[in-house]
C-alpha cells in the first residue's frame, strides 16, 4: 500500500499540552519537540488547555476524483482532512472512471503527489465498473499502491463473486473492505424501516438489508480463511453478528461513522436531505448497540464516510436527494460533543478509536509519539466552542449534517508525516 | 440528548397535519360549514380573497384535488392558475427549487403543491414568501384530504369524538392513511388499520391507532374507509394476486353492516377493493366527500391566508 502527500520540506515546532496517546498508555503533561518532521525529544511540560494525541486516520473519504471535481477534489479533500486533524485518509474508488485498473489509480497517485495535503491511500474496486461481475487485477492494482479493495457505494451482490474476490484477494496482503447492503432488501429505501418511516411514509431500508449481508460476508472470509473490513455499520443486527465471528476467532473489523453515533432516525422528521446517508440513521436502540461497541472495541474504526455533494443536488425533495454528508471537519468536535462530554464515550476510547484503531485495522503504521517516529500529531481545544457554517469548510462542499450546530472542541494544529498541516 | 435536526418550524402553511392541533381542526371545519351554508343560501361566489392569486402547482395526474382547488380559490374571488410538470418548463428539467423561484417572482399568495415526493411543499416553503398547501406529497401527506374527510363523518354522523374508523387497505403506500389517522386522532376518534402484513408496516401504532390483518375487524366500526389498491403493486409483490386481496379484504354488502357507511378517496377501482353494489349505495358516501372537497379547501385557503394553523396556536400559547 502507498500513502502519498505532496512533496515538501518537513518542519520543526515544539507542542506542549496533555499528551494523550492511549494506545501508548501516555496520559501526562509533556513538550514534545519536532525536528525535520521527527519527534526529537519528550520532556515533561506544565499543564496546558491544549490535548495532543496522535493525529487521525479516516479509512472511509470519497474525493470524488476523477469525475466530479466541482464536488471535491485531492487538494480540498486532503485540506478538510487536516482541518479534522487527519494525519492519513483513504479514498473511495467509486468515482467517474472507477478506480479498477491500474492506469486509472496511477493517474490518482500522480495527482495525489502534486495536491495532497494529507498522505492519502486509495483504495480499488473489487469488481470492474464496480458491476459486480467480474473481478478487477488485483495483483496488479497492488502493486500500484492500491491500500484496499472495495466496491463501497454498492454491494458485491453476488456470493460467488464475493468467495472469488477472498481466495484471489489473497494474492495481495490487502483487505476487502465491504458495503454490505443486499439490494432486493433495501431498493426504494431512503429512511430506516421504523416508526418514523412508517409515520412519514418513506421507502423503507430495514436493518435486515445490512445485517444479512454482514452475515454472509462474515461466513464466507471465515471459510476462505481472510480477513474483512465492514463498512459504515447502522443496525443492532450487524453488530451482533460481528460479535458472534469476533467470539469464533475471526479476522474481521469494523467501523461506525460520526452520524450513525450521534443521530437516530427521528433527525429524518426535518426531511433534510443532510439527514441522508447510506446506510440509514437507524433507531436509538441500534445507535446504543454502535456506541457500546465502540467503547468495546469490536467496532474499532470511526470512519467519517465523508461523502461532498453539490449543493443543487442535495436542494430537493429528501427522497431525490442523493445519500450521504460530509464529515472530515466535523468528526471529532461531533463526538467529543456528543460522546464525550455527556460521558458516553471516554476522550481515551475516541481518541483511539479515530487514530490507531483504522491505522490497524488497515495494517499501515500506527501514529505514535515516541522519540524518533515521524511526527503525526494533533493538537485539540477541548473548551473551543464554534458553529458549524456553510461557508466555513475547506471542503468543496458544505452537504454536513451539523449545518447550525455549535459544538465543543475544535482541532487547533495538525502535524502530517513530519509537516505542519493545519493551524500556526 | 435531543437530535439537533429533528424539527422544522412551520409558518402559515398546511404542510402535514402533524404540524396541527386540535383547535386548528375543528376552526377549519368550522370555517367549512359556514362557508357550506352561505354558498346553498345566496350565491356561488364570495369576495373574500379578491386580489388574491392562487397558484396550483401540480407534478402528479389529478382530477378532483386540482378541480377542487382551482374552483375553491374561483368561489373566494381569488385569481387562480395551474401549472402541470407535463407541459411546462418542468419537461425541459427545470428543478423544483427553480420552478418554486420562478413562480414565487409574480408574489402568489397561496402556492398549492402535489409533488409524488415527501418534503416537496416543505422545500417550496422555505424557498419563497407563500404561504403553502399541501396537496399531496409521496406517500407522506394529504392533509386537505384528511380535513374533508372529517368534515364528511361529521356531517353524516354528527360528531367525531369517539367515532370508530376502520382503514382497509395499502397502507403502506397511503398518504390519505397517514394524513387520516393522525387527523382522526387529533380529534378524539378510534382508528382500525386493516390489511395484509405487507401493506401495513409496522411501527403505524405510534401514530394513535390499532392494527388488524383481519377484515372481520371493520365490524365494529362506524366508517368503513376503503384505500385505493394500487394494481402495480402486484408485480412488487406485495399481493399475489388482485383475486386473493379481492376475497380478503374487498369491501362486499356482506361485509358491510347497516348503520356504517362506507368512505373511499377516489379514483375506485370497483371490485377489487369495493364492491359496485357498496360503492353505489345510500351508505357510500364518495360524492359526499368530493363536495366536502371544496367547501373545505376554500375553508384552508382561507385560514392560510388569514388566521394560520400556526399563529393561531402561537397566541393561545401566549393567552
Amino acid at each position: 500500500m502507498t500513502l502519498v502527500a505532496r512533496n515538501g520540506r518537513s518542519d520543526s515546532l515544539t507542542l506542549e499540552g496533555r499528551v494523550v496517546a492511549p494506545a501508548q498508555g501516555i496520559d501526562e503533561s509533556l513538550r514534545i519537540t519536532v525536528e525535520e518532521g521527527v519527534i526529537a525529544r519528550i520532556e515533561p511540560a506544565e499543564v496546558a488547555r491544549t490535548v495532543v494525541a496522535p493525529a487521525f486516520v479516516d479509512p472511509h473519504v470519497h474525493l470524488r476524483t476523477p469525475g466530479r471535481e466541482d464536488e471535491e477534489t485531492i487538494r480540498s479533500g486532503t485540506e478538510a482532512a487536516a482541518a479534522g486533524g487527519y494525519c492519513a485518509i483513504l479514498g473511495m474508488p467509486n468515482t467517474d472512471p472507477v478506480v479498477d485498473s491500474a492506469s486509472v489509480l496511477g493517474a490518482l497517485v500522480e495527482r495525489a503527489r502534486d495536491e495532497a495535503v494529507v498522505p492519502t491511500g486509495f483504495m480499488a474496486a473489487i469488481s470492474k465498473g464496480q458491476a459486480g461481475e467480474e473481478l478487477t487485477e488485483m495483483a496488479e492494482l497492488a502493486a500500484a499502491g492500491a491500500a484496499a479493495f472495495t466496491d463501497d457505494g454498492r454491494p458485491v451482490v453476488s456470493a460467488g463473486l464475493m468467495r472469488r474476490a477472498l481466495q484471489y484477494s489473497g494474492l495481495t496482503d490487502l483487505r476487502l473492505a465491504l458495503h454490505c447492503e443486499e439490494p432486493s432488501l433495501s431498493r426504494g429505501g431512503h429512511a430506516h424501516d421504523g416508526v418514523v418511516a412508517a409515520e412519514l411514509g418513506i421507502g423503507p431500508y430495514p436493518s435486515t438489508a445490512e445485517s444479512v449481508m454482514v452475515e454472509r460476508d462474515l461466513s464466507l472470509a471465515a471459510a476462505e480463511g481472510r480477513r474483512i473490513h465492514l463498512m459504515h455499520l447502522s443496525a443492532r443486527e450487524s453488530v451482533a453478528a460481528l460479535d458472534a465471528a469476533l467470539a469464533r476467532g475471526a479476522h474481521a473489523t469494523g467501523e461506525v461513522t460520526p452520524h450513525h453515533l450521534v443521530l437516530t432516525d427521528d433527525a429524518v422528521r426535518s426531511l433534510d436531505p443532510n439527514t441522508k446517508m447510506n446506510p440509514p440513521l437507524r433507531s436509538a436502540d441500534d445507535r446504543e448497540a454502535l456506541r457500546d461497541a465502540l467503547r468495546r472495541g469490536a467496532v474499532s474504526c470511526v470512519a467519517t464516510d465523508h461523502a461532498p455533494h453539490a449543493r443543487h443536488e442535495k436542494e430537493v425533495p429528501f427522497e431525490e436527494a442523493p445519500f450521504g454528508v460530509t464529515g472530515l471537519e466535523t468528526a471529532f468536535a461531533a463526538l467529543h460533543t456528543h460522546l464525550v462530554v455527556p460521558g458516553v464515550v471516554s476522550l481515551e476510547t475516541l481518541l483511539e478509536r479515530m487514530s490507531a484503531g483504522p491505522a490497524r485495522a488497515f495494517g499501515f503504521e500506527e501514529p505514535r509519539i515516541e522519540v524518533g517516529a515521524r511526527a503525526n500529531l494533533v493538537a485539540l481545544d477541548l473548551d473551543a466552542e464554534w458553529t458549524v457554517t456553510e461557508d466555513g469548510f475547506r471542503s468543496l462542499s458544505a452537504n454536513s449534517w451539523l449545518l447550525g450546530e455549535t459544538l465543543r472542541g475544535r482541532v487547533v494544529k495538525t502535524i502530517a508525516d513530519g509537516r505542519l498541516v493545519f493551524g500556526e | 440528548m435531543s437530535d439537533p435536526r429533528a424539527s422544522v418550524a412551520p409558518r402559515r402553511h398546511l404542510l402535514s397535519v402533524a404540524d396541527l392541533v386540535r383547535d386548528d381542526v375543528e376552526r377549519m371545519l368550522d370555517t367549512a360549514s359556514s362557508l357550506a351554508a352561505s354558498l346553498d343560501r345566496e350565491m356561488k361566489k364570495l369576495p373574500t380573497l379578491r386580489g388574491r392569486t392562487v397558484v396550483n402547482l401540480f407534478y402528479e395526474s389529478s382530477t378532483r384535488t386540482l378541480a377542487s382547488f382551482e374552483l375553491a380559490a374561483k368561489r373566494l374571488s381569488a385569481d387562480t392558475m395551474s401549472i402541470r410538470s407535463t407541459g411546462s418548463s418542468v419537461d425541459k428539467g427545470e428543478s423544483l427549487k427553480d420552478t418554486a423561484l420562478t413562480l414565487a417572482a409574480y408574489d402568489p399568495d397561496v402556492i398549492v403543491v402535489r409533488h409524488p415526493s415527501i418534503g416537496a411543499p416543505q422545500l417550496v416553503a422555505r424557498l419563497t414568501d407563500a404561504h403553502v398547501v399541501n396537496a399531496g406529497d409521496g406517500k407522506h401527506q394529504h392533509p386537505t384530504q384528511a380535513l374533508l374527510d372529517l368534515y364528511t363523518i361529521r356531517e353524516a354522523i354528527g360528531r367525531l369524538d369517539g367515532v370508530r374508523v376502520a382503514i382497509v387497505g395499502d397502507v403502506l403506500h397511503s398518504r390519505v392513511a397517514r394524513s387520516l389517522v393522525q387527523a382522526l386522532a387529533l380529534v378524539g376518534a378510534e382508528t382500525v388499520l386493516v390489511g395484509p402484513p405487507t401493506l401495513v408496516p409496522r411501527g403505524m401504532e405510534g401514530l394513535g391507532c390499532e392494527v388488524s390483518h383481519d377484515i372481520s375487524a371493520t365490524g365494529d366500526a362506524d366508517v368503513v374507509y376503503v384505500l385505493r389498491m394500487q394494481r402495480e403493486r402486484m408485480g412488487e409483490a406485495f399481493v399475489p394476486s388482485l383475486r386473493e386481496y379481492t376475497a380478503l379484504y374487498g369491501i362486499t354488502p356482506a361485509r358491510v353492516r347497516p348503520g356504517q357507511v362506507v368512505m373511499h378517496p377516489g379514483p375506485m377501482n370497483r371490485g377489487v377493493e369495493i364492491d359496485p353494489r357498496v360503492a353505489d349505495s345510500a351508505q357510500a358516501l364518495v360524492t359526499d366527500q368530493v363536495r366536502a372537497g371544496l367547501v373545505v379547501r376554500m375553508a384552508v385557503l382561507y385560514d392560510v391566508l388569514t388566521v394560520g394553523p400556526v399563529e393561531a396556536r402561537e397566541r393561545a400559547a401566549i393567552a
